[in-house]
């Protein structure tokens, strides 16, 4: 009877995962494997005409990617957006997850969901909404600045600019999202800490160095792993923004990606930067678990 | 009344001020949606419509057919959740209550498979949807997201909780597994349901690469597609782009306002899946 | 919350979401109304609706949907749509992309509708009608032509005191520098946009040498020819008569125009209509257009424009050739023009008494006699926005002349790789 049971019930759990599985594999795993074939090739809009014209070039894509200077420019620029995008993204959701877990904090929920609200916001159209706030001249950022006696910056112009302007830009949309989690990891710091700490006579700060940021570093850690990860999938912010431009300055690896793919339609040589760009992160994201793990370990 | 201590004067400024630079391009979208066309351009910016206008969004609907892309989004989106949510819901209870052989490994191997990111993908993914004609329809947007290992990954924790002893009793009085999971699973898992459907909603309708690529027909322009689109051809109309950017984000703040707490909750839960 | 209420309401919506996409799939079929899908670009995808009313009513069977795109989007759109198989049945393409789409096979050949209708191949400009062949066959019908020539505020030219517009390159360095040394240090003798590749490219059709050579199998850019016209461009960046800027970068080209930001521009005939139309009535006298300058007398200048084409994969070939007959009539031509200033290319347009007056079109007219093709390769529209990229990097300095012309060379010959290949290819058979 138990058997029986069992082996239906065995039966019947595929059911349930099936359909969900079966979506994963033919439209995610299917694909990813083809891609690596597909990087293999030579396959391009005459290969979509007639498949006669396609060529198995085995590695030429990636030898080919890597002795292209505009490939180590879009590197050059992603590693520059996720270097200092990511650091000044965590500190500001940390200070702001600090604040807003102060007893001295008046109207939390109020101050927090204003300070999230860009994250549920869309891409797209908060882009179009900073191209405007840093437009140079008729901008708010600039007309800031020139209170503050400031020249005014050709923000989205000038080649040294317009990468910092996209920082500037990806951090307001993304802090908010990691103050959340670091807020929850904060309230889940046990308050008798801070009172032993408080008799052992330790200052505000100290209680932050030696109680808050210890007890935090697990969460911080996956926090920071995972922005680094999303950061390195640059894209939507320079599409509408800056086009890549001025002097492909903003232009990123997954813009390379799009721009090999869907525009000139360089399939093959698109989905080897689609792989170069997964080695990377993957080898980002091992490193930092490596890392991690013997910080906690200590 | 006591006097506020400097220390909370402080905390509560630096919050204050803070979010207004932060609600301010938002703030300001708003105010430059009802100005007339070209008052926007002027030194120094203006704040508020000196004459509000609905002129902008009139001109959004009558000409630049927004009605139709709002339409477009929200069955886009609608759709999407509700079919994600049929699978990832049944998908996550069945790894978390469910036995079968090799369970524990496919989900190790769907953890892993997160690392990739969905760009890879892409290239053959369009051309296998050429090839079963899904490519410019709303199914070619829908498809790939029908099930995601994340939300399979958020149902299953939250799942875990589920006592055995009542899936348990319930098979001892002879109720099918399917008849189990409608009357006893889903209801104990609403809240995490909820939390998932505000996320793929969120998510599908700010999602802006993939339908780029997948619809070239106007007609089935999502918001976001068709706004990068008009903000190439009406670079200098700041007033209407800022009426196309509000009719893109207003529906999703009011989600996410009407379901904060269910949203803050799946992205702490989120959070502890490393 | 109910739970069979919940599980059922999922359902239904199920049910209503595969509805529509079902109705979606299948609606476009049925009914004896042929529709026609057309895209066009810009401005003109704007405007072409306002022609269409008559072509409804005289072609009550037939309906016209336009579908505008961006131009800055719209090749990438229109390759993507023929990836997908979603090609429009008839679509503006500007004349240099239609080599590529030939070469893909997603054009419908002419020729035979061609011969029994209206168009009539000898009422265009030869240089003009000559990019719509390939292979010795008709691909499109020109819808308007572009070249590009100088636009100048002649109030700017005299007082630095320069009487005539240039027509050479000699005289031409001499104006610039002329209004450059009157000018105010924020204001410039001439714009040359950055993301605009058109202007280096007609100082480079002035020179004797090809832009490829072998048949197009190999980059030219390191001959003498192209290095000339390259540090021709080049210069007038380096002596600051030209500001190192792309046009989206300007808030708004015509006005800067107006203030005088800039005396010369090298631009197309749109724009003729647009500077009627957005500089103030005082401004009206004070600019003209002229022929491009050449490096000893006139020179040459893109044969640029659009054509109407109609796609292979299109199920309504018949109506969309109607539709491209209709809009190439001279009349239509002409009413087109009035609303865009884009120029007919048709000679019996030309003829049109308000065409013929208009002093702002008659360098145009001229410079139309002086028009060459770019090499009808494939691959071209990416050789040129390499060429653009390239030539950005060489205006703002980064670059000599001589590495920015081997740079291309390396990138053009990369991009053409296939091409040598396939050619090769059907050399052995």
């Amino acid at each position: 009877m138990a058997s029986s049971r069992s082996s239906g019930h065995r039966y019947v759990a595929w059911w349930f995962v099936a359909p969900a599985l079966l979506v994963i594999g033919v439209f995610f795993v299917l694909p990813v494997v083809a891609a690596l074939a597909i990087s293999l090739t030579d396959f391009d809009i005459y290969a979509l005409a007639d498949l006669s014209n396609l060529r198995i070039v085995g590695f030429r894509n990636y030898v080919e990617l890597l002795q292209r200077p505009l490939f180590w420019q879009a590197l050059g620029n992603t590693l520059y957006f996720v270097v200092v995008g990511v650091p000044l993204s965590l500190g500001a959701s940390l200070g702001a997850a600090l604040l807003l877990n102060s007893k001295l904090a008046r109207f939390r929920p109020f101050f927090r969901t204003a300070l999230f609200a860009p994250v549920v916001t869309t891409v797209v159209a908060v882009a179009v909404i900073w191209r405007y706030l840093l437009a140079t001249r008729y901008g708010w950022l600039n007309y800031a600045l020139g209170t503050l006696g400031i020249a005014p910056v050709d923000w989205l112009g000038d080649p040294h600019f317009a990468m910092p302007a996209i920082i500037l830009f990806a951090v307001w949309k993304n802090f908010g999202y990691n103050m959340i989690i670091l807020l929850a990891g904060l309230q889940n710091i046990p308050e008798e800490l801070y009172e032993a700490a408080r008799i052992d006579g330790a200052s505000a700060f100290e209680r932050l160095r030696f109680v808050t940021l210890p007890m935090l570093a697990p969460i911080l850690s996956i926090v920071a792993i995972l922005t680094v990860a999303g950061y390195f999938q640059l894209f939507a912010e320079p599409y509408v923004m800056t086009q890549g431009g001025p002097l492909q300055s903003t232009l990123s690896v997954l813009y390379l990606m799009y721009e090999e793919g869907f525009k000139w339609w360089n399939l093959g040589s698109a989905s080897a930067v689609a792989f170069l760009l997964f080695i990377l992160i993957f080898g980002v994201t091992a490193v930092q678990t490596r890392f991690a793990r013997t910080e906690f370990a200590r | 009344m006591i006097v506020p201590k400097p220390a909370a004067l402080v905390v509560n400024g630096v919050l204050a001020s803070a979010s207004i630079v932060v609600l301010f391009p938002l703030l300001w979208m708003l105010a430059a949606s009802f100005m007339a066309p070209g008052e926007a351009s002027t030194y120094p910016p203006p704040l508020v419509p000196a004459h509000p206008t609905l002129a902008n969004y009139r001109e959004l609907f009558a000409h630049a057919g927004m009605g139709r892309y709002l339409a477009n989004s929200v069955l886009l989106a609608v759709a999407a959740t509700a079919l994600s949510l049929v699978f990832n819901v049944m998908a996550g209870y069945a790894f978390a209550k469910l036995r079968f052989r090799g369970r524990e490994q496919l989900f190790r191997l769907m953890l892993g498979a997160l690392v990739i990111p969905g760009q890879v993908a892409m290239v053959p993914l369009f051309l296998l949807l050429k090839h079963m004609g899904l490519v410019n329809t709303y199914g070619g947007v829908i498809v790939p997201a029908l099930a995601s290992i994340f939300g399979i990954f958020l149902v299953r924790q939250y799942a875990l909780s589920i006592p055995d002893e009542l899936l348990e009793a319930a098979r001892i009085d002879g109720a099918s597994e399917w008849k189990i999971f409608v009357a006893i699973v889903v209801p104990l898992l609403s809240p995490i349901i909820v939390t998932l459907a505000v996320f793929t909603l969120l998510g599908t309708w700010n999602d802006f690469m993939w339908p780029l690529i997948v619809l070239s027909d106007q007609n089935l322009y999502t918001l976001p597609v068709a706004l990068a689109s008009l903000s190439r051809e009406h670079v200098q109309d700041n007033e209407l782009m800022m009426a196309g950017a509000v009719l893109t984000t207003l529906p999703v703040l009011i989600v996410f306002l009407s379901l904060q707490r269910y949203y803050m909750q799946g992205l702490m839960m989120g959070a502890v899946k490393g | 919350m109910s739970l069979r209420g919940s599980a059922r309401r999922v359902v239904a919506a199920l049910a209503l979401v595969l509805l529509a996409c079902l109705a979606s799939a299948c609606s476009r079929q049925a009914s004896d109304v042929t529709t026609v899908r057309f895209w066009a670009m810009g401005r003109e995808g704007e405007v072409v609706t306002a022609l269409l009313p008559e072509f409804e009513r005289t072609h009550p069977t037939v309906r016209v949907v336009v579908q505008q795109l961006p131009w800055t989007a719209a090749h990438e759109k229109l390759l993507t749509a023929f990836a997908g198989d979603s090609t429009p049945d008839i679509a503006q393409l500007g004349n240099t992309w239609i080599p590529e789409f030939v070469a893909l096979g997603a054009l419908a050949p002419l020729d035979a509708a061609i011969a029994k209708s209206s168009v009539d191949p000898a009422d265009y400009f030869p240089g003009i009608w000559n990019t719509n062949i390939v292979g010795g066959r008709a691909f499109g019908v020109p819808w308007y032509v572009d070249t590009r020539l100088l636009f100048y505020r002649r109030d700017i030219l005299d007082a630095a005191g320069i009487h005539a517009a240039p027509t050479s390159w000699p005289e031409w360095t001499r104006a610039l520098a002329a209004i450059k040394a009157h000018a105010a240090p924020d204001r410039y003798a001439i714009l040359l946009p950055l993301n605009e590749v058109e202007p280096l490219l007609a100082l480079a059709l002035q020179q004797d040498d090809p832009l490829l050579r072998d048949g197009g199998r190999y980059g030219n850019f390191e001959s003498a020819g192209f290095r000339r016209a390259l540090s021709f461009y080049v210069d007038m960046f380096r002596q600051g008569f030209a500001p190192p800027v792309t046009s989206s970068q300007l808030s708004n080209v015509w006005n800067e125009f107006g203030r005088g930001t800039f005396a010369f521009y090298i631009s197309g005939p749109w724009n003729i209509g647009e500077f009627e139309r957005r500089l103030p009535a005082a401004l009206q006298g004070a600019w003209a257009t002229a022929p491009l300058p050449g490096p000893d007398g006139p020179g040459a200048s893109t044969a640029g424009g659009s054509s109407l084409v109609v796609f292979e994969k299109s199920p309504a070939k018949d109506a969309a050739w109607q539709l491209v007959e209709y809009l190439s009539r001279p009349d239509v031509e002409l009413r087109f023009r009035e609303m865009t200033g884009d120029l007919p290319p048709r000679r019996s347009a030309w003829r049109d008494p308000a065409l013929a007056a208009d002093a702002h079109a008659r360098a145009f007219r001229e410079q139309l006699e002086r028009v060459k093709p770019t090499p009808k390769v494939p691959e071209w529209e990416r050789i040129a926005d390499e060429m653009r990229n390239v030539a950005e990097r060489a205006a703002r300095g980064e670059w000599t002349v001589d590495e920015a012309a081997r740079e291309l060379d390396a990138r053009a010959n990369r991009i053409l790789e296939k091409r040598r290949w396939m050619l090769a290819r059907m050399a052995r058979g």
